[in-house]
């Protein structure tokens, strides 16, 4: 009959506003909370001291120079996908094809690179490598956006479709090209001569990604922020009625802000080739493509925000793969430690968006 | 009448929102069985939050609710409906595609699924207080009026006998509302206990016995409907003595500025959306345009500022040098290039004429954002527009940097019209541009309409609430059905014969 009187025990009340402060401290808390509760995993699941399973995870990223570089391009790599992905975004075209746009930047920067390479000069092999990688990224992820534009199709579907064929012709090109024949792959194009190769500055091989990456945010940044185009697109996202309703021409500005997503995504693909790896296998853009899609989630679009959260990805996933071979444990134990890691920073949003009110007592 | 018990009584009851929003605070007040109950206050005086307490959708952060004497908890609608007490919220929750009783059953877990038996009931319960429904009737196929009562029957259904309804005539015609007012009176007779919330004073005098005042989150006072009247009661809402008049100056100078001729327009869909219009806005005039919920206005409105495909006819503009230009096939920004300054405020605010998530100064930037040639923004000179507005209107906000949502009905649309105002318009557009605003409120959007009367803007005011459409307009277009009923005079007509005219063409015979 008492208990009957009173109000539910908890409710949740959506936060209308939160400091910049408490936003930073819940998340740092939940980072908290998931590394304690990857050492209970750890512990109870394999018997292994939690703590030198952390240590192994910072080593995997810092133990040495090279991994620490390896690091920096993972990060450089992930963070040019996550920015390709943050105009899009914010229009709410729900672009995850990345995966797909990345690979056509792949596949156009090798196919100048073995078709071209020698025929040219190198300078000018360089230059057309760039224009056919920005290129075919851009045409690959302008075509949902012109059949969106068009015939209003489903763009989630669209471009989830078109990573498939990105694959295969991706997979088809290797065996054409494959070297040594039947291998089944295509090795290191040019090994020999570096046809195509992209520069390297200084001793540094991944320091051009950086630099590249950088810029990128830079540059994304100020369009976001500050340009026509970045309002007009914000704007679209909002509301495509008050778009129309101000004369914006949404299907334009999807193609417009598509084109320059898959050109992004080109870059990282030329990067890939021309820069650090010089080959082209099915697997290199690795899942980035949707992993971008979670960076840029987590950063809520914000350029400088997503700096820290391809950092925590990259080194969570260098963490992981290392924890596998020190412990002899196989990948799906890391796989389940960043899986904790993630499920709670993208679940501390909820507390970030709401709070739960307590009853209070009952005087 | 005090020595009966109360069907509710509520007695100390506060709630404060988040961010330290007291939208209740310390009120009580009672209802009783046979009785119908006015709740009257301004937007955001709390009145909806205080039903929806009642109702189960929030709880109480103190004081007590009893029913029928008994201290209750309440913490879902579900419990409010066991304790028959049921809601009839101003946005209908109906299933499009289901029949009337469909809906009406819809979550009720009885043992069998027995539509006619449902049916049956809901034809006994139309019956016994008056309501015209047709039970097989699918919702997509009725007017606002119907789906209202789908809403009222369903609650009866749930043998609720404490109906509160949330501005129920909000969207209702003189007639339809007639018809509703004669539905609560049975119920009445039937020894229910009935809430309206409104702000409609009109209407508080007319159907209720007793009427409840709140202000601010406070309870004021209770007047029996009988012994006050719509100037004692204003006051008491707005808190101190308003002027409840509506200047309307004669026309200045009127020239034609827009013509509509034929004009008709189909929906996506293939629906004849507007049959034939044809009509003239001259300058220096406020056009009132009648006619019951989506009879074509929206549609109208949207094919004179260039977002709705036109089949047939022609809109054209005639500027004050008599340059007459044609607007049909351009978008907003082809009119925008001809130097037409057309000003629109639309219906859906946040939807449509603002974003919600941006400030004022980035809404301000909406139609301007084009100016100059570079690639990047100048968010000076409209954050300056942004300041003009703010102060000229009295703009309550924390800042200029607060997203528009924040901000409360009334001040969204004083950004919105402020910002169309900016434009210097020659003509100016207005769905419901007072709909959710308080008096106050209101009655600062009539004079920003007057003043751009008085500069020769021809203003096009579409509205719902004939009392006023009737004060403020020089002409009035009644729509029906898409097809213009007629154009009155403001000043020589009366609120029954435009009542008609919106139901009937031409308006048949007025009584």
């Amino acid at each position: 009959m008492n208990e009957k009187k009173r109000g539910p025990l908890a409710h949740i009340v959506k936060r209308p506003v939160i400091s910049w402060k408490k936003a930073a401290m819940i998340r740092g808390a939940a980072i908290v909370i998931s590394i304690l509760v990857c050492a209970a995993v750890t512990f109870f699941l394999t018997g292994s001291d939690p703590i030198s399973v952390f240590r192994t995870i910072l080593d995997g990223s810092f133990a040495s120079p090279r991994r620490f570089w390896v690091l920096l391009q993972n990060i450089s790599i992930l963070l040019i996908i996550s920015l390709a992905m943050a105009p899009a975004f914010r229009m709410r075209f729900w672009n995850i094809g990345g995966e797909g746009q990345v690979m056509m930047g792949v596949l156009a920067t090798s196919s100048c690179m073995i078709m071209l390479g020698g025929k040219v000069p190198n300078a000018l092999l360089i230059v057309i490598e760039i224009i056919a990688a920005i290129a075919a990224g851009a045409i690959w992820a302008a075509i949902p956006a012109f059949f969106k534009s068009r015939w209003n199709t489903n763009e989630t579907l669209f471009t989830l479709m078109m990573n498939y064929v990105a694959t295969q012709l991706v997979a088809y090109f290797i065996i054409k090209w494959e070297s040594p024949r039947g291998s089944g792959k295509i090795g290191i194009i040019n090994q020999s001569t570096q046809y195509g190769w992209l520069p390297q500055i200084g001793e540094y091989k991944y320091l051009l990604t950086v630099i590249v990456a950088a810029a990128l945010t830079v540059f994304l940044y100020i369009y976001m922020n500050k340009s026509k185009h970045g309002y007009e697109l914000a704007v679209v996202g909002e509301s495509e009625r008050t778009a129309r309703y101000v004369g914006i021409k949404v299907g334009r500005v999807f193609v417009r802000t598509m084109l320059l997503s898959g050109a992004i995504c080109g870059v990282a693909g030329l990067l890939m080739v021309g820069s650090t790896d010089h080959t082209m296998t099915t697997t290199l853009a690795g899942g980035r493509g949707f992993t971008a899609v979670m960076v840029a989630w987590m950063a809520k679009f914000n350029p400088i925000g997503m700096i820290f959260t391809s950092f925590l990805l990259a080194f969570l996933g260098k963490g992981a793969g290392e924890v596998a071979t020190q412990f002899g444990l196989n990948q799906s134990f890391s796989d389940i430690l960043s899986s904790i890691i993630i499920f709670f920073l993208i679940g501390c949003e909820f507390f970030i968006q709401y709070r739960i009110v307590f009853r209070k007592e009952a005087n | 009448m005090d020595n009966r018990i109360p069907a509710v009584k509520m007695s100390g009851i506060t709630k404060i929102f988040i961010g330290k929003v007291v939208a209740n605070k310390d009120v009580s007040m009672e209802i009783y069985r046979g009785e119908i109950l006015s709740l009257l206050g301004e937007n955001g005086s709390g009145k909806t939050t205080l039903m929806n307490m009642l109702s189960g959708i929030y709880c109480p952060d103190s004081g007590k609710i009893e029913v029928d004497g008994k201290e209750v908890s309440i913490r879902s609608p579900k419990d409010a409906l066991n304790l028959g007490i049921g809601m009839i919220h101003q946005h209908y929750k109906l299933v499009d595609v289901m029949t009337a009783t469909q809906n009406i059953i819809l979550g009720l877990k009885e043992d069998k699924y027995d539509l006619k038996a449902a049916s049956a009931r809901v034809r006994e319960i139309c019956e016994r207080y008056g309501f015209d429904l047709n039970p097989e009737q699918k919702v997509y196929d009725m007017t606002v009026s119907q789906k209202q009562t789908v809403e009222i029957v369903k609650v009866l259904y749930r043998n609720a006998d404490i109906l509160i309804l949330d501005e129920p005539t909000a969207v209702l015609t003189p007639q339809e509302t007639e018809k509703l007012f004669d539905v609560l009176r049975n119920m009445k007779k039937d020894n229910k206990a009935v809430i309206i919330i409104t702000h409609k004073l009109n209407e508080v005098l007319e159907i209720s016995d007793r009427v409840d005042i709140l202000r601010a989150g406070e309870f004021i006072g209770s007047l029996k409907t009988s012994e006050t009247n719509v100037q004692e009661m204003t006051d008491m809402m707005v808190g101190h003595a308003v002027t409840l008049n509506i200047d309307r100056p004669q026309p200045k100078d009127p020239h034609p500025r827009i013509r509509v001729s034929g004009l008709t327009v189909r929906s996506e869909e293939g629906l004849v959306k507007l049959d034939n219009v044809s009509f003239t806005a001259n300058s220096g005039e406020i056009l009132g345009i009648a006619g019951i919920s989506n009879s074509g206005q929206k549609e109208l409105l949207e094919a004179i500022s260039g977002l709705q495909p036109v089949e047939s006819g022609d809109i054209t503009y005639i500027s004050p040098e008599g340059k007459e230009v044609s607007l049909i096939g351009k978008d907003p920004l082809d009119i925008q290039r001809l130097g037409v300054t057309l000003s629109f405020v639309p219906e859906d605010r946040l939807g449509m004429g603002l974003v919600g998530n941006m400030d004022m100064t980035d809404n301000m930037m909406l139609r301007s954002f084009r100016k100059g040639r570079g690639l990047f923004l100048d968010r000076a000179t409209p954050r300056g527009v942004a300041t003009d507005v703010r102060d000229s209107l009295e703009v309550v906000t924390p800042g200029l940097s607060t997203p528009v949502r924040r901000l409360s009905g009334g001040n969204v649309q004083k950004v919105l019209v402020g910002r169309e105002i900016a434009l210097a318009p020659s003509v100016l557009l207005t769905a419901y541009a007072v709909r959710g605003l308080d008096i106050n409120s209101s009655y600062a959007i009539y004079d920003l309409m007057n003043q751009q009367k008085e500069k020769g803007v021809a203003v096009v005011y579409v509205g719902e609430d004939l009392d006023v459409l009737l004060e403020l307009a020089d002409r009035i277009l009644v729509l029906c059905g898409g097809k213009v009923s007629g154009i009155v005079d403001g000043r020589k007509t009366d609120k029954y014969q435009v009542g008609s005219m919106m139901t009937t063409l031409g308006g048949g015979e007025t009584r």
